[in-house]
């Protein structure tokens, strides 16, 4: 385990430093991603060292967004001077990306099917 | 036994309430409450676990007057973690490779059909009601991660802190919107449903969408991933032509 959160850290971290020196604006941590993406895809051992760490991590996702919550209740006021326009813009505007970007992806693989022999519909 | 002494316990109190210590384990163990509920009532749309336990922790710094900034000094080990999280999206990407690859066209046309309406939407809208234009650009980059919403934001005139609020907020929506959304549009492909609300609503409706099924999870994490990038890319775009 000690292992896989070392890789974990130094991949961001690896990520951050290139993250300032390029100066694109890419978050560090999505750098760490495609850094540790390609090593996984290299080594399958590493893959299978990190792998518990991250699907704890990734299963308990919801744990991590609690003090930004927390941060979201403490500053309601923000909404106090327009509270209506504001919770529509944010719910219809939530709403219609939703709509949009499943029918678009479902759309496309309706006129181009994906080929692939061992396609697995819904499961 | 000692009676029980009021200054002994304000002594006690006002140690632990110094140390990150009280405000971690409060954090988790608000968490830990609010993933059972969502659990005992099979991951109910409306009972997400982040709003759950965000209101079990605001009870309790409202109970204790207690500041956010002292509550952050604590939660800032678990909001750290929000760095190797993403970095841990490697590892169901490479293992489901082949399922990712064979939904690229999908993944590329629903990214920018997804990011445009985000970014337009919202602005139109706040237009329409007449907000301030503080306000607009504090909105328009809202379906992305913080920091990057905040870099948007900031560069055309808003307020890095609205946005961050406006940021959360839109992914307690999502979150919350996708599951009953996509049931009533009879979209049942994890890929298209996870996809969706990775670019509706980042992290909190990747977070959904993990607990809702693996694969839903991590095209999230790809749309989440990818919607910052075009969304930095297209808002200048937009705001030209406006």
């Amino acid at each position: 385990m000690i292992h896989a959160i070392a890789i974990l850290l130094a991949m961001q971290l690896v990520g951050e430093g290139l993250a300032r020196l390029t100066g694109l604006g890419i978050p560090g941590p999505v750098i760490g991603l495609v850094l540790l993406a390609v090593l996984a895809a290299l080594s399958p051992k590493l893959r299978k060292l990190v792998e518990p760490v991250a699907t704890t991590l990734l299963g308990h996702l919801s744990l991590l967004f609690v003090p930004a919550a927390v941060g979201l209740i403490q500053h309601l006021d923000v909404f106090a001077s327009d509270f209506w326009p504001l919770i529509a813009a944010l719910t219809v505007s939530t709403l219609l990306t939703l709509i949009v970007t499943a029918l678009v992806f479902i759309g496309v693989e309706r006129v181009l099917p994906p080929a692939d022999p061992s396609r697995k519909e819904t499961s | 036994m000692d009676s029980f002494d009021v200054a002994e316990f304000l002594e006690l109190w006002v140690f632990l309430e110094a140390t990150p210590l009280l405000w971690l384990t409060v954090t988790i163990v608000a968490y830990a409450i609010g993933d059972s509920l969502s659990k005992a009532v099979k991951r109910h749309p409306l009972a997400n676990p982040v709003i759950l336990a965000a209101g079990v922790v605001a009870i309790v710094l409202v109970a204790t007057s207690t500041s956010y900034t002292t509550y952050f000094s604590g939660a800032q080990f678990v909001h750290f973690m929000l760095g190797p999280a993403t970095v841990s999206l490697a590892i169901p990407l490479v293992t489901n490779w082949p399922e990712v690859r064979r939904h690229a066209l999908a993944i590329i046309l629903a990214l920018f059909a997804g990011a445009a309406t985000a970014i337009s939407s919202v602005y139109v809208m706040a237009v329409l009601f007449g907000l301030d234009s503080t306000l607009i650009w504090s909105l328009v980059p809202k379906s992305v991660t913080t920091p990057i919403a905040m870099g948007i934001s900031v560069e055309f005139g808003g307020i890095a802190s609205l946005t961050a609020v406006f940021v959360i907020a839109t992914g307690i929506l999502g979150a919350v919107m996708v599951t009953p959304l996509m049931n009533a549009m009879r979209i049942k492909e994890p890929a298209a449903r996870g996809f969706a609300v990775g670019i509706a609503a980042h992290g909190i409706g990747t977070a959904r969408a993990f607990q809702v099924n693996p694969v839903a999870g991590l095209f999230a994490g790809i749309a989440m991933a990818l919607n910052g990038l075009v969304t930095a890319l297209l808002v200048p775009i937009i705001a030209g032509l406006v």
